[in-house]
């Protein structure tokens, strides 16, 4: 019994109600997914009003002032929509894929740090956990493509699968230079070591810490982590497996009302969790751009969502003005062009490490 | 009961039940996919044991790649495996012998450490508890056995070109695009401006 109570304090345990010991780990969890769900809301919209403004729209406006309702006015719309399901579909996997792509995408957030010590789970191996987690993500779209038993839904499926099995491969080539540099797997170990090394340390400025952050020494990797988290996302210009001119709506074509909801949901979550992995990576994380008092007054996880933001903003904007690639030039430029490229920055940054000794030296171990 | 012994109950059972699924499913894409749900769990596994370095690495490289690979196989192919059911009887002996040698070997493995728990204590690598596994394992394969492991990596990288030469086919008659060259175009290569007088056409 005692092992129950332990289970209980730790999972839903209230101070304020003087039951239990700690917060509840449930509450926390809540707390985070409520917060990331109205976040996805309002990047959706920005998404939208984005694309617009580039095309000289205006964009949804009648939903609320400035149309700020409309992402809950649609989700409203689609869940009160029947939910139609193919007769010759395999039903059960059918509904499985849905919730596997946006359980899979919500999942992976319990690592990301939003401020010093702000993360869910504060693992040790935080980018491994994310990298396997994104792995599994292909997995609710080819099992939507096959269980939908329709041509465009499979034809989608397959292009996607394809597409996110390559572009991991530099994804994890990438997060391979960087986990050299800091030496550990703890997402909040990488954002410390952007702020205690790097090119501002180096010039003796330190309060400039933006220069310190690895967008500058990795920035190679910085523009592959970008382009291959578009295709990994099957964002736009590497939006084959939904390319609307060919395969309608690819793997999601069958689908309506909630599951197709969930499928946007973890479409998007995945988008905003590529973006907070760059700003880990590459962008200082939670650190303030300028290490002096009026920016550090603002709190760590402001800069955080600021950049994370900004990084989102780059998507939509590539979104609005590049168009699609062809298909065989995306494999071309992930298979060719990429891995390649990364495999030697792999080398080239282990060897600067081993001969110049520089990289961090602050972890635990 | 703790939380861990718990958690290894609801992982083992899943585990087993899900490996009898995928032999006893009749459509075999859900069979690949329990195996998924097999893998995924062995994984769960791993990280009671403290692996989690192992655990992570198994639900990327089996769950995330060779599975999927696995199930493009299975969703492709048009088979029909209930004629291929019908003549498997046969090879149950086969596969009661195989089944047996692995039994006997796992109640080795199991039994010799019922037997002397300190069995792991002898070995040439001795578990070192005070550093994480991450580190532990990258000491191991890329300090000490580096040699090995490169030459398992060249193996597998011949065995890998070995593959794609066998299935390759160079086409003659297939219009390639070469993309260096289409970049390296410059307007006066593609461009001709052409006075064309009246009525004669260029």
């Amino acid at each position: 019994m005692q092992f129950v109570a332990a289970a209980l304090d730790y999972l839903l345990g209230i101070p304020l109600l003087g039951w239990g010991t700690q917060i509840g780990f449930v509450y926390k969890a809540l707390l985070f997914l409520v917060a990331l769900l109205i976040f996805t809301a309002y990047i959706l919209l920005a998404d939208r009003k984005i694309w617009a403004a580039v095309q000289v729209r205006r964009g949804p406006n009648v939903v609320g002032p400035f149309g700020l309702l409309q992402s809950f006015a649609d989700l409203l719309k689609f869940v009160f929509k029947e939910p139609v399901i193919p007769a010759s579909s395999d039903k059960v996997v059918f509904f499985i894929a849905p919730l596997v792509t946006s359980v899979l995408a919500l999942s992976a957030w319990a690592v990301i740090p939003l401020d010093a010590g702000w993360a869910l789970a504060n693992i040790n191996v935080g980018v491994l956990y994310i990298f396997a987690i994104s792995s599994l993500g292909v997995y609710g779209i080819i099992m939507a493509g096959w269980a939908s038993n329709s041509k465009y839904a499979f034809l989608g499926a397959l292009r996607s699968a394809a597409q996110m099995v390559s572009y991991e491969v530099s994804i994890g080539f990438v997060i391979i230079t960087v986990l050299l540099v800091v030496g550990s797997l703890n997402l909040s170990d990488i954002v410390t070591a952007q702020s205690q090394m790097g090119l501002a340390h180096m010039l003796g400025v330190p309060w400039l810490s933006f220069l310190d952050w690895f967008w500058l020494p990795l920035f190679p990797m910085f523009i592959i982590f970008f382009i291959s988290a578009l295709a990994e996302t099957n964002r736009p210009p590497f939006d084959l497996p939904e390319a609307e001119s060919e395969l309608v709506a690819g793997f999601m074509v069958e689908y309506s009302s909630t599951p197709y909801l969930l499928f946007m949901l973890g479409e998007y979550i995945a988008i905003q969790l590529m973006c907070a992995m760059t700003t880990i990576f590459f962008l200082g994380g939670w650190a303030s751009p300028i290490d002096l008092p009026p920016f550090t007054w603002v709190p760590g996880w402001i800069w955080f969502i600021l950049k994370v933001c900004a990084v989102f903003f780059m998507f939509a904007m590539v979104k609005a003005f590049v168009p699609r690639y062809r298909y065989d030039q995306l494999m071309r430029i992930g298979w060719k062009v990429f891995l390649p490229l990364s495999l030697i920055a792999v080398v080239v940054v282990a060897g600067v490490l081993q001969y110049t000794g520089w990289g961090w030296h602050g972890g635990g171990m | 009961m703790t939380l861990a012994l718990f958690f290894f109950y609801v992982f083992s059972v899943i585990a087993v039940a899900s490996a009898l699924m995928v032999i006893a499913s009749r459509n075999p894409v859900h069979s690949v996919l329990f195996l998924i749900l097999c893998f995924v769990n062995a994984a769960g596994l791993f990280m009671l044991a403290g692996a989690e370095f192992l655990a992570l690495i198994l639900i990327v490289v089996y769950v995330g790649a060779v599975a999927v690979l696995f199930l493009f196989v299975t969703m492709m192919l048009d088979v029909d495996f209930a004629s291929l059911r019908q003549g498997m009887l046969q090879y149950a002996p086969v596969g009661v012998v195989v089944g047996l040698i692995l039994l006997v070997e796992l109640l080795l493995v199991g039994g010799s450490f019922v037997i002397s728990p300190n069995v792991t204590s002898t070995s040439v690598v001795p578990i070192d508890q005070t550093i994480d596994n991450t580190r532990a394992l990258g000491q191991v394969i890329y300090t000490r056995y580096v040699f090995l492991f490169q030459g398992a990596g060249a193996v597998l990288l011949v065995a890998m070109i070995g593959a794609i030469v066998l299935t390759l086919q160079h086409k003659t008659n297939v219009k390639r695009q070469n993309v260096m060259r289409q970049i390296s175009r410059k307007r006066s290569e593609g461009t001709e401006l052409v006075k064309v007088k009246s009525g004669q056409g260029v």
